[in-house]
């Protein structure tokens, strides 16, 4: 990171500052403090870290982004909002980093659950403050990466979801981030908090109109006692747009999450899955990434066993074609006294051009005695048998190499259980890998 | 419709066939037995163009054409059906998009519309109950997690849909039991016309108790060193393979 992009930056915050959400609050201005010390330090991550060798950030240094400001986030074109909204789910609407109260659609939220802007619940006089005070930032702190710290220093605004304990939903929770404008800048923090005995799906979509812009979101997750969240992250933006995005958990005793990561746009696309797993609870990570032309889409995960009998299955997929790179950096760490823990971790790759590549790095770290783990990489090419069974069925070699690269694919669409969102997903990968003359319920 | 003169195929440097001669009139039902290692799936597969066979000499004329000039789906569009030894599993594709995706193709080489999405499925779900299959095999993947009884059905229920002019059955019979064999066996006696001909390939004469032959062929050490009508099985199950393997060394 060159000293001149990062002052630039750093100058740029000296203006907006003042206008950032939780100025009232001493602990949110330490944090911020601190997050913007650590970014002037030592700027964006440099490829000499170990966690981003294969991933070079350089290209956002080259452009400033500027944060855009909460009046200049326009209209959207009604129809175009409509297409990325999930049918059947209350839906927060986030354009250029700033909560709409206008596009969101919260009407008959149960009560007691609370889905607000994170600029509103950063007012010191709401109880909310209170409540994020021992959560923000308790997720993943500053030291993380510097993404995260500019994340903490610069965030705008975000979304405060609180499914309180009992509670379970009827219908997901769609938080939409929207960036219109070019080169702006769209940063979020979001917390998501599902206590004891809780149970809800959020769906995070990223998507943007085709300009060059940076999203850099991080979102906090705590799924209490016994809850289970089912979370998944649609990343669709824009070809030229810089994404990145950080998703990092805290499961209790006997909690769930489900995360479904679908990362399919971007220029350079990079998100961070992590989570902590507390006595006997379960994490489900799923991935699918699709890079084209020169896309560069890098998915890291970590999954920390902390306690004895927790269950952690992980399976990341991707298809690269043309000159695009896929990462996968999968690390899977159980301590000491996390014994039975029970892991399995996976990543396969499909690889359509000569010139596409995939760098996959599984790690397994285990301080325990007692456990079973196992991990899987593949890299490679469609299956020569496959082919040949479709083509001893009148099935063109051209044909069949789309219809099993649409079925590798489709194995981690079919995981999602909401019709909708399946639906919306499914589309996407048919708009990469068109499959004719087929109906949508035979796939 | 089928004529195979003095094929010989190599796998590397290995000879497997050493000039194999066959005459298949259509209607016809032609078995091809022999031990293992004998040559008969590199026959199924060479006939049905998979890669990595080397056609060192001879010459396979199907219905007037050079079949070994053709892409396998071509051969396959033009009627010749290989029924697999171990058919492929492929998750993610549904049975029912391969069969469709296969019959259209078949349709459109020979200048057809597509089929229509409710002929299609009243067409499936009349061979699907032929075959004793539950209905719900259709919408999963293709052979993913079947049973050895069960693919080799689905093998079936693929032919009585493409209604081919050649069947090859690549050891059909193996790890069948004898309900399921049944089942397979009534698949394909329905299937027996006068213009369809049948290339059993088979290690067990069971087999041909429930699908009668008209011809026998006795395949060893990549040649058939005898040929005969439906006795020469039962002839082959009493005295074993070491009877006509005998022959070739004399």
């Amino acid at each position: 990171m060159s000293a001149v992009a990062t002052s630039r930056y750093v100058a740029e915050y000296g203006a907006l500052a003042p206008t950032l959400p939780g100025q009232s609050l001493p602990w949110l201005q330490q944090l911020r403090r601190d997050a913007l010390t650590k970014f002037s330090a030592n700027g964006f991550p440099s490829p000499r870290e170990e966690e981003w060798r294969y991933t070079n950030v350089s290209a956002i240094e080259k452009r400033l982004f500027t944060p855009a400001l909460k009046q200049s986030s326009g209209q959207v074109d009604a129809d175009w909002l409509k297409a990325q909204q999930l049918d059947d789910a209350w839906s927060v609407v986030l354009v250029n980093g700033h909560f709409s109260t206008e596009y969101s659609q919260l009407d008959s939220l149960p009560d007691g659950v609370t889905v607000i802007s994170m600029a509103d619940a950063l007012v010191e006089t709401q109880d909310f403050a209170t409540l994020l005070e021992t959560h923000l930032g308790h997720a993943v702190n500053n030291a993380e990466h510097n993404l995260v710290a500019f994340n903490t220093a610069w965030f705008s605004d975000g979304v405060f979801v609180h499914v309180p304990a009992k509670q379970v939903l009827t219908k997901p929770i769609q938080l939409l981030h929207i960036v219109t404008e070019a080169d702006a800048m769209a940063t979020t923090r979001n917390v998501i908090m599902v206590d004891e005995l809780a149970e809800a799906q959020v769906i995070e979509t990223f998507v943007g109109l085709d300009n060059a812009y940076l999203t850099a979101a991080v979102t906090e997750v705590f799924v209490g006692q016994n809850a289970h969240l089912t979370l998944t992250k649609m990343q669709i933006e824009s070809e030229k747009a810089y994404h990145f995005g950080g998703t990092y958990a805290k499961q209790s005793k006997d909690a769930r999450f489900t995360h479904h990561n679908f990362a399919f746009g971007g220029l350079l696309a990079r998100c961070d899955i992590h989570t902590d797993l507390d006595q006997a609870s379960e994490c489900e990570l799923n991935g699918l990434y699709l890079g084209v032309k020169r896309q560069h889409i890098d998915n890291h995960t970590r999954i920390n066993h902390l306690k004895p009998h927790a269950i952690s299955r992980e399976m990341y997929k991707g298809v690269l074609d043309d000159r695009a790179k896929g990462v996968f950096q999968g690390r899977v760490i159980v301590a000491e006294d996390a014994q039975k823990t029970d892991s399995q971790m996976n990543n396969r790759n499909l690889l359509l051009s000569d010139d596409a590549e995939a760098d996959t790095k599984p790690q397994l770290e285990i301080y325990a005695d007692d456990v079973k783990c196992g991990h899987g990489v593949t890299v490679g090419q469609l299956d020569e048998k496959s082919i040949f069974y479709l083509q001893s069925r009148s099935v063109d070699e051209e044909t069949a190499r789309n219809m099993l690269t649409f079925a590798f694919a489709n194995e981690m669409v079919d995981k999602i259980k909401i019709k909708s969102l399946h639906d919306k997903v499914l589309e996407q990968v048919l708009a990469r890998f068109p499959q004719e003359g087929v109906e949508k319920d035979w796939l | 419709m089928l004529s195979i003169k003095d094929l010989t195929v190599n796998v590397g440097d290995k000879q497997i066939l050493k000039g194999i001669n066959l005459e298949i009139k259509a209607g016809e039902i032609h078995a091809i037995m022999g031990p293992n290692g004998s040559g008969k799936s590199t026959l199924s597969h060479v006939l049905s163009g998979k890669a990595g066979y080397d056609v060192t000499g001879g010459s396979v004329m199907y219905q007037g054409k050079n079949l070994l000039d053709m892409m396998p789906e071509i051969r396959a569009r033009e009627g010749v059906f290989l029924a697999f030894q171990y058919p492929v599993e492929i998750p993610g594709v549904s049975n029912i998009y391969l069969l469709k995706a296969a019959l259209n193709a078949i349709r459109k080489y020979h200048g057809l519309s597509e089929v229509d999405a409710m002929d299609f499925l009243t067409l499936v779900k009349h061979k699907v109950k032929l075959l004793e299959m539950d209905e719900k095999f259709l919408y999963r993947a293709v052979n993913e997690g079947f049973s050895g009884g069960e693919k080799k059905r689905n093998e079936i229920l693929q032919m009585a849909i493409l209604e081919p002019k050649l069947c090859i059955l690549d050891e059909t019979d193996s790890g069948l039991d004898i309900d399921a064999l049944k089942v397979v066996a009534e698949g394909v006696n329905s299937l027996r016309s006068n213009d369809r001909a049948f290339v059993m390939i088979t290690h067990y004469q069971r087999l041909l108790d429930y699908i009668k032959p008209d011809f026998v062929h006795v395949l060893a050490h990549g040649q058939i060193v005898k040929s005969g009508g439906a006795e020469l099985a039962l002839e082959l199950e009493e005295k074993g393979y070491s009877w006509v393997e005998n022959q070739v060394v004399a």
